[in-house]
């Protein structure tokens, strides 16, 4: 049994957009200075919200705003948390994804197995059937679109705007802003919303339009990849693009090599996107000067802004 | 208007009453949480943190259940803790942990139906050395490439997953088990068995360890130079570098005793309470362990102390599930909050909080 180029393509857009949109939120995030390990918990709730949402209302868009406010509320505990409460931001994070994964369970109970409303395609169908390019191009959810605007809306944003400067004033250097009158900690706790509500959209997309399912823990470390590709893309916005869909490229590959019954153990494909993106950071981490020259310098540590 | 002063040292009082009033805190939004559930809050809290000690019916189930669910996560928790005061984060305890399971377990099978003595010593060894191998992994990628071990750590759990996975379904499935995953019962194999050691009080080999490891880090920390370099490391890279100390070295002893100590803990389940590799022996002690070291302030009296209470909330959150219906999950939620309690509490620890008019600078 072959595999086609064509819907395999299609399924490689399909399965990084989650993954995409939590990428393009924590990057932001790390780019004004805060590392929020919490993603895998914002997206697993914005799931089960979103595709509860979705199959109560009968509307995915509906669902997907609930995802996106989900992972909003999420991301504030978070920001209190470590903007004003000045907590270590490893454990909170952390904190924010153990917490997420059990509320998500708990939230979902009763729900796995429910149909999700269907997704209406924003280009007409027509369009879709063109071969080739038709699917690759247009055969997607509107999600996905908004997904790859997002990064362009970013790259343009953090590289050719003053927002962007700011942010990236506050990321290099938090002390120097502060005294250059930004608000560090107001700046800091918008880019964590912002975060929250990819992730939240992330995990929306993943129940309502990926799986049309809610299962326990249905991420499965997404958040963690994600948090892995932004280092992986040295936190430029196209290369996370990248790097999600090198990550989708394999998952969709080795879900087709199993349903092809290919002579490779099924546990050695399904480990395979983990393996992958763990050789990718350290490949990138490997190479000293690339990866120093685009880490916020300010990534991690704590503001607390005296006098 | 609310300010926070930092203290020249963090106030001792603080640091003890903080995980104190986390958990009152933590009552308290639990109690909501089960309030909104349409449970009676009171009678909820009551029977997760009373009843398993002093009900009547129950208690006597699961009071020793007490050591044998705080035995893992003591056990891995003081681990974690030595890395987290050096900052070095191993996330991945869950998946060393189901690596030593497997480690442990497959030297001992590898040997049935033999009797011998030996067996169970040789497992311990290969259980701890299974954790060891697999928190190697993000040791090295971090000291040779600087690679994030928070990242690597966590994503080895799944890859761990996997491989239990297979474990239950293929090399170690019971091959007189009529094709039914899961291994052959270790606690049924004289050999191979992890005892309950005084009946009635839930006392395995894993729970004697994590007494021992409680001492041993207490000592370590307080008492030898290595423990004073943990701290000094975690508290003030810079200083310890110029102190001479190794950091790469400090990185793999780290995760080197955590990954071993979550790898016996593991292979102690497997062979006692748990019984047999099964697709989900593993129940998410190596993710709890983060917040009991939290809890217990990464001091091992704490951790002690920390250990106990999440194992009470455990026992009690399957008691309230039998006797109120609250799902399973809410006990999952109910512990995730209590980190978060902690850690917004913390602040008052290491700031003073002041009332004062805001100063135009």
């Amino acid at each position: 049994m072959g595999i086609d180029p064509v819907t395999l393509i299609v399924a490689l857009i399909t399965v990084s957009t989650p993954v995409l949109l939590a990428a393009i939120g924590e990057l932001v995030v790390e780019k004004t200075g805060v590392l929020n390990l919490g993603v895998e918990g914002m997206m697993v709730t914005g799931a089960v919200m979103g595709f509860v949402v979705a199959v109560n209302t009968g509307s995915p868009t509906l669902g997907f705003l609930a995802g996106m406010a989900s992972g909003v509320a999420l991301s504030l505990i978070f920001g209190v948390l470590t903007q004003v409460l000045l907590s270590n931001q490893v454990a909170t994070g952390l904190a924010l994804t153990l917490f997420g994964l059990g509320l998500s369970a708990l939230l979902g109970v009763g729900y796995p197995g429910s149909t999700p409303p269907a997704v209406s395609d924003p280009f007409p169908a027509a369009m879709a059937e063109i071969p080739v390019v038709g699917p690759i191009l247009f055969g997607h959810s509107m999600i996905t679109y908004v997904s790859v605007l997002l990064v362009a809306a970013v790259w343009y944003v953090l590289g050719y705007t003053k927002t962007g400067l700011i942010i990236r004033a506050v990321g290099e250097n938090h002390d120097a802003a502060h005294a250059l009158g930004y608000k560090v900690i107001r700046i800091r706790l918008m880019a964590i919303m912002f975060g929250g509500a990819c992730a939240g959209l992330g995990g929306a997309f993943l129940s309502i339009v990926r799986v049309q399912n809610w299962v326990d823990g249905m991420t499965a470390g997404a958040g963690w990849i994600a948090l892995a590709l932004v280092v992986f893309a040295s936190w430029k916005p196209w290369r996370a693009l990248l790097g999600a869909y090198l990550f989708g490229g394999v998952t969709a590959l080795q879900l087709r090599l199993q349903a092809a019954g290919i002579n490779i153990p099924v546990e050695i494909l399904a480990m395979s996107p983990y393996l992958i993106t763990i050789v990718v950071l350290v490949i990138m981490s490997s190479d000293r000067s690339r990866a120093a020259l685009n880490a916020p310098a300010a990534l991690g540590k704590v503001f607390h802004a005296t006098g | 208007m609310l300010r926070l002063e930092k203290r020249p040292s963090p106030s001792k009082g603080w640091i003890a009453a903080t995980p104190v009033l986390a958990v009152v805190l933590t009552m308290i939004a639990g109690g909501l949480m089960f309030a909104v559930l349409g449970k009676n809050p009171f009678e909820a809290i009551r029977i997760i943190f009373w009843d398993p000690l002093f009900h009547e019916s129950f208690a006597a189930y699961s009071r020793p259940q007490l050591l044998v669910k705080a035995g893992p996560l003591i056990l891995i928790a003081i681990g974690l803790s030595l890395g987290f005061r050096a900052g070095v984060w191993n996330i991945g305890a869950e998946g060393q942990y189901i690596m030593g399971a497997i480690a442990g377990a497959s030297f001992g099978l590898a040997f049935y139906p033999s009797e011998s003595p030996l067996i169970f010593p040789g497992m311990i060894i290969a259980g701890a050395f299974g954790g060891w191998a697999w928190s190697m992994i993000p040791a090295i990628l971090k000291t040779r490439f600087r690679t994030n071990e928070i990242l690597v750590s966590l994503l080895l759990v799944y890859v761990a997953e996997k491989i239990l996975a297979s474990a239950a379904v293929g090399f170690l499935r019971n091959p007189e088990g009529s094709g039914f995953p899961g291994s052959r019962n270790l606690s049924r194999i004289e050999s191979m068995n992890n005892p309950e050691l005084i009946p009635g009080t839930g006392m395995h080999w894993g729970v004697v360890l994590a007494f021992i490891a409680v001492i041993a880090a207490y000592v370590l920390l307080n008492k030898h130079l290595l423990g004073y370099q943990i701290k000094l490391a975690g508290q003030a890279p810079r200083a310890a570098r110029f102190a001479g100390v190794n950091p790469n070295r400090l990185i793999v002893l780290c995760l080197g005793v955590s990954g071993a100590l979550a790898g016996l803990a593991g292979l102690f389940e497997v062979s006692g309470p748990a019984g047999q590799i099964s697709i989900d022996f593993n129940v998410g002690y190596g993710f709890t362990a983060i917040i009991v070291a939290f809890l217990g302030r990464l001091h091992p009296i704490g951790i002690l102390l920390a250990g106990l209470l999440m194992a009470l909330t455990y026992i009690g959150g399957e008691l309230a599930q039998l006797m109120l219906q609250i799902p399973a999950p809410a006990i999952q939620a109910f512990q995730g909050m209590l980190l978060f309690f902690l850690l917004a509490v913390d602040v008052l620890s290491s700031f003073r909080i002041r009332f004062k008019k805001e100063r135009v600078a």
